[in-house]
């Protein structure tokens, strides 16, 4: 346990002084603060008047003129670089630079050294969407004056959370490639790879598959397999309580005016997309653990 | 030095495919011994090294420190025995200070020990100045000796280097071999492979020889020297003022004696064990003036070159 918090505290400093994170929180930050709140800013007052309903929460999800200038989809896109910023050389760079060799002959166990560094990332991408999240509530705040609802919050700190575990795959993910390659240039792009396949492929694949089979709720299914969609679908039914729609949803609902949901209801739509973003993260890490804690380590 | 036993192999056999890189390995090293490992490029000299700390898995057989298994006990080994190997690494960007930190908190020591510790390490092998200075800046000698002292951290009982005077100059590798010596000196037992032979020579007070994955040979130099140059004898050289050839037979009929080469004015004496003393009474008894007599002694290259000159059974 004494080894786990040294591990941790260790690569939790190393994280926060690394060049790569800094440029990457700033980017995030001075992105993703600017554009949510002159958007919503422009765009909020438009949606104020279909609803009065949850207004605060409206900060986080009404989008600009493109769809690309939302916070969710801005999340979506900039976690996944996050998290494979964080994990990509974790555990080859330390085998290259011969520090493995050496840790790895202290009287630790060696998953501490994975788990440690899993969870100094994690705490990393918490801090770093706390923080975000806490910086537009604040700039909003002041901006529209109107101030978040109890369940309002509790959706935020639920966004929060599957925001984390998003970045939590991507940063296993990336993990699992530092184990798995022994050149930090390969699992870097083998990292990006498959967030790039994933970004852009796996809904090409299913629009094709769509207009195959001549049904459109075959382009949802193959969503499925994608971390990207997983995470929109979640946090499309937290954030945005009176339109979650999704083919699940849709399937029931349609005629349906569309009413809020309440906040059990919307995580109820949002648990089977958390659940599979959760048995991903964990696959990835058992397979981190499989190949490195039987592995040779010799220093070369 | 007592007769316990600290490092201990049995059967130890480690296959990489059809390679067989350590074939039933039998070692044993006790303690307050400085073992010197030695063997061609390889031999399964780093191999051996990373199955006695449990970094690889042996194909069968087990590897034990002061009982443990290093196979299923590796925590337990890895508090008694400190690794550095042969391409050392630290964080770069970390000070010398720093690193050892890390270390000190990975071994459990708190803030205050650690840093009472480190200071008093730092000095021993000489850093101190640079204590403050990233490690990235530090050549590669100095490396060498901070991963003395990342070693030296934990209190091991026992310490394996690999190859720890590779690519050091002079200067850096009187300061390692002297670290090393100081090591023993408290009662660490040392086990280090290298193929600078005259070095192993200087520290080791034993030494293994490894071929193919199996130890040909193990003794103190002077024992190996004594079996495999001179056939289990002990040669003496002497030199005299003036060689007579009844000194000669007089030296041959001492009892013991096997064999008596001359050589200009030198005398080359085969005998069963060391008889200085009688080939001294006999010079004395003929009135000749001995100039030197010496046993010869056994150069490390010359052993190892006979090990591997020879076909191996």
């Amino acid at each position: 346990m004494k080894g786990l918090m040294a591990v941790f505290r260790k690569e939790l400093a190393d994280n926060f002084n690394s060049m790569r994170f800094i440029i990457l929180a700033l980017i995030m930050f001075g992105g993703g603060v600017l554009l949510t709140i002159f958007v919503a800013a422009q765009n909020i007052r438009a949606g104020v008047t279909e609803t009065t309903q949850y207004i605060f929460l409206r900060l986080f999800t009404v989008m600009g003129d493109s769809q690309l200038l939302s916070f969710p989809f801005f999340m979506s896109f900039f976690i996944p670089i996050l998290g494979i910023v964080l994990g990509f050389d974790a555990i080859n760079s330390e085998r290259t630079s011969g520090n493995l060799s050496r840790l790895s002959s202290q009287p630790i166990y060696r998953d501490t050294v994975i788990n440690g560094k899993f969870l100094a990332g994690l705490m990393t991408i918490a801090i770093l969407v706390i923080s975000l999240v806490g910086l537009i509530s604040g700039i909003g705040l002041r901006m529209i004056g109107v101030p978040p609802g109890a369940e309002e919050i509790l959706r935020l700190f639920t966004f929060i959370f599957i925001t984390v575990v998003y970045g939590a795959f991507w940063l296993a993910l990336a993990i699992l490639f530092s184990v798995l390659f022994g050149r930090v240039a390969t699992s870097a792009l083998a990292s990006i790879g498959v967030w790039i396949f994933v970004l852009i492929f796996v809904p090409l694949i299913g629009s094709i598959a769509a207009s195959i089979t001549n049904n459109d709720q075959i382009a949802s299914y193959v969503s499925l397999i994608s971390p990207i969609a997983l995470y929109g679908q979640s946090i499309q039914a937290i954030l945005i309580p009176s339109h979650p729609v999704m083919f699940v949803v849709s399937l029931y609902y349609t005629g349906l005016e569309p009413n809020p949901l309440p906040l059990n209801q919307s995580l109820l739509i949002a648990w089977p997309q958390i659940i599979t973003l959760i048995g991903l993260t964990a696959l990835c890490f058992a397979g981190s653990y499989i190949k490195f804690m039987r592995e040779e380590i010799r220093a070369t | 030095m007592n007769d316990k036993v600290i490092i201990e192999t049995r059967d130890l056999v480690k296959n990489y495919g059809k390679f067989v890189a350590v074939d039933k390995l039998n070692l044993s090293v006790t303690e307050g011994e400085v073992f010197g490992f030695l063997g061609p490029n390889g031999a399964g000299k780093t191999t051996t090294l990373l199955m006695l700390l449990g970094l690889t898995d042996p194909t069968s057989g087990t590897a034990t420190i002061c009982g443990y298994n290093s196979t299923k006990e590796p925590v337990k080994v890895k508090q008694l025995a400190g690794y550095l190997p042969e391409k050392v690494g630290f964080y770069d960007d970390l000070t010398a200070i720093e690193n050892l930190d890390y270390i000190a908190a990975l071994n459990g020591l708190t803030r205050k020990m650690a840093s009472k510790k480190i200071d008093e390490l730092l000095d021993i092998v000489g850093l101190s100045d640079k204590a403050e200075a990233k490690v990235g800046t530090f050549s590669h000698g100095m490396k060498q000796r901070l991963g003395i002292a990342d070693v030296m951290i934990k209190d091991p009982k026992v310490a394996f280097f690999d190859e720890p005077t590779a690519g050091i100059d002079p200067e850096g590798i009187e300061q390692v071999l002297a670290l090393i010596k100081n090591m023993a000196k408290r009662n660490v037992t040392v086990m280090l492979s290298s193929h600078q032979l005259h070095h192993v020579q200087k520290i080791c007070t034993q030494v293994g020889i490894l071929a193919k994955g199996r130890l040909v040979a193990q003794g103190s130099v002077d024992q190996l020297g004594r079996e495999k140059i001179a056939g289990g004898k002990v040669r003496i050289e002497v030199q005299l003022a003036e060689p007579s050839s009844k000194l000669v037979k007089l030296i041959e009929k001492v009892e013991g004696v096997t064999g008596v080469e001359r050589n200009g004015d030198i005398l080359l004496i085969s005998c069963e064990n060391d008889l200085r003393r009688q080939i001294a009474r006999a010079a004395a008894d003929c009135d000749s003036l001995i100039v030197q007599m010496k046993m010869e002694e056994f150069g490390l290259d010359e052993i190892y070159m006979k090990y591997f000159s020879e076909p191996q059974p």
